[in-house]
């Protein structure tokens, strides 16, 4: 495939920008009230499984169905909240991974969420089920409506790459102003230190609670968007390396510095789709399908270089580093 | 019928088990010291397993000299991970030390993926015969992996117990600082707890091989959460909690599949036990089950 194939790099955008929105979602938990959750990609499993559920199997209209998916989100980050007040950040860590786990078995091995095919599979090995009747005619719409401007360059995936990106625009404006306020600082000293803050009146359990719906909001919107997008998910698309990229694009771009994470998003974007270019020799001897191997191994050497050179990445507040935790 | 299951199912959990506590008691130790949920631990059992097939069925060797090999192996692939890559890290804090072991995991899965490909492999061993013994019924496999586990188990637990190294081992892991001032070299223990774990992880490696007959470079992989039960169940950082969290968790996952027990639950459910159980446990202990319950 060509290098400068726009229609490819406008699918990638999108995909950065809905990986950025989960990163984001981590960004409240991790670095404003320092909880390490390492689950995160539940709440995305749980915002789609949501939406598309009640879509193929209730006949619920699509946008009450993404709010409900986005709501549930929210309802296990209240869930996952009841732990982690008493919990250690070691095991908290691990329990998140224990708690996504258990989510994704359980959809893998269901029949009503259409076990391993997944969304494809709700109705039964018989019938094919779809979610995104009511969504392709208003995608096309913005589409017809882009083209007028683009031309020939306006697709679907140019539609939601516009989607996606004014609302990672808007949370990251909507989180700005909350980390400017008293909020975010008394978050911020949640994380420094727990005692200290219960020690001046502040309720660190509904800090850390709410941390956790914010985060669980924007999984189930990234969780949503994911699932228009791509048209037909399964349980793959729920992977706990999903929780890494997370991690890694938040690492990327700097930690601790809101308006990193796009830029993050946008660098992971590229290394990630941009390893499918690496067909010149000697790398052209490896055949296409080991080289997502390849594509993951080379994302697992950023990951240990970065860690191990500029933990604070790119553009990271060297003061805020909170990696201690 | 029913008793004549539940026999078998007591067995593979205990067999399984040993796997999970061989592996958990390794993983534990290094968490404890390093303060580093090692998400690359289910790898290296993958690592242990593939040189034990590489020595194994690539050069027709012994399959006990292959398994001697897989935990030489494994254990210079952790100790040297250690010495590289974790130990000058050290103090970066709980969550950039996991993540690095998430980006070594990548690394070790998929060079292995690259480097050997992505089918199935099977050790030069007799995979068809099957053992009855009266009640139970055993493939070579598990049988091996049963012997291997009745000794070293128990091996195992006794160095932790008593010898110096074990104590010292264990002090480091339960307080770093207080080990340090009663005279441990604790950078000295760091290596031999990662020498253990990854020797430790190599043996699991096999055994789990062994046991599945056929496995890919996903093996320990698979497992790596199950471990990290294990951790948990034990309390972070407690031996003899990992041996016995291994067991308990390997014999909880078979005996639910048992019919006597409401019919059985069905076996793809059994991981959801292993991830819902230590959640609930932690909402009531959450030191773990025989962890103690810290100031700091």
């Amino acid at each position: 495939m060509d290098i400068f194939n726009l229609a490819f790099w406008t699918f990638v955008g999108v995909v950065a920008g809905i990986y950025g929105l989960l990163a984001l979602g981590l960004y409240v938990q991790f670095s404003m009230a320092g909880l390490p959750n390492f689950g995160h990609v539940a709440f995305m499993a749980l915002g789609a499984y949501t939406m598309a559920l009640l879509v193929i199997q209730s006949h619920v209209s699509l946008v009450l169905a993404a709010l409900a998916g986005i709501a549930v989100a929210m309802l296990f980050g209240v869930l996952l909240g009841i732990p982690c007040s008493r919990l250690r950040a070691d095991y908290l860590a691990i329990a998140t991974v224990a708690g996504s786990e258990t989510i994704r078995f359980l959809v893998t091995n269901s029949a009503f969420t259409g076990g391993p095919t997944g969304s494809i599979g709700m109705l039964g090995p018989t019938q094919l089920s779809t979610y995104t009747g009511q969504w392709t005619p208003f995608i096309g719409g913005i589409t017809s409506f882009l083209s007028t401007f683009f031309g020939d360059a306006a697709t679907n995936d140019l539609s939601m790459f516009f989607i996606v990106w004014i609302i990672v625009g808007v949370a990251i404006l909507v989180l700005w102003r909350m980390e400017k306020a008293p909020w975010g600082r008394v978050m911020k000293s949640i994380r420094e230190d727990e005692e200290a803050a219960k020690s001046l009146g502040k309720n660190v359990f509904s800090f850390k609670m709410q941390a956790l719906i914010i985060g669980g909001f924007l999984g189930g919107l990234a969780g949503v968007l994911w699932a228009l997008e791509i048209g037909v998910f399964s349980p793959d698309d729920f992977q706990p390396t999903l929780t890494f990229y997370a991690y890694l694009i938040l690492i990327l771009g700097g930690m601790n510095r809101l308006w990193a994470v796009p830029v993050g998003a946008v660098v992971f974007g590229i290394l990630y789709s941009g390893t499918r270019f690496l067909n010149f020799y000697p790398l052209s001897l490896i055949d296409s399908g080991a080289r997502a191997y390849l594509r993951l191994l080379i994302i697992g050497v950023v990951l240990v270089a970065l860690m191990a050179v500029r933990p604070q990445g790119m553009f990271g507040n060297r003061k805020e580093m909170l990696l201690e935790k | 019928m029913v008793w004549q299951q539940l026999a078998q199912l007591i067995v593979n959990g205990l067999i399984e088990g040993a796997i999970l506590a061989l592996a958990g008691v390794g993983a534990t130790l290094a968490f404890g010291i390093q303060r580093v949920a090692n998400f690359a631990h289910g790898d290296y059992l993958t690592f242990g397993a593939y040189v034990a097939f590489f020595v194994n069925v690539t050069h027709g060797l012994n399959l006990v000299f292959a398994t001697i090999c897989a935990m030489l192996g494994t254990a210079v692939l952790a100790a040297g991970v250690h010495l590289v890559l974790l130990r000058p890290l050290r103090g970066r804090g709980l969550v950039a030390l996991s993540l690095i072991t998430v980006g070594l995991s990548l690394i070790l899965r998929d060079a292995l993926f690259l480097v050997v490909g992505s089918g199935t492999r099977a050790y030069n061993f007799n995979q068809t015969t099957v053992y009855n013994l009266q009640v139970v019924r055993l493939s070579p496999g598990q049988l091996v992996a049963a012997i291997a586990a009745a000794v070293l188990v128990p091996a195992v637990a006794a160095m932790l117990a008593w010898t110096p190294m074990g104590k010292s081992m264990r002090a480091v892991a339960d307080n770093r600082d207080l080990a340090e001032i009663s005279g441990v070299n604790t950078d000295r223990m760091g290596l031999y707890v990662w020498t253990l774990a990854g020797a430790l992880a190599g043996l699991g490696g096999v055994m789990l091989g062994l046991i599945q007959g056929i496995f890919d470079p996903d093996l320990g992989f698979n497992i790596l959460f199950l471990i990290f039960t294990v951790i948990v169940l034990g309390g972070i950082g407690n031996a003899f909690g990992a041996l016995l969290g291994g067991l308990v968790l390997g014999l909880a996952m078979e005996i639910s599949a048992w019919q006597g027990f409401f019919g059985g639950l069905p076996t793809q459910y059994q991981p959801v036990l292993a991830f819902v159980v230590p959640i609930l446990l932690l909402l009531f202990r959450p030191q773990g089950l025989l962890g103690r319950a810290r100031v700091l």
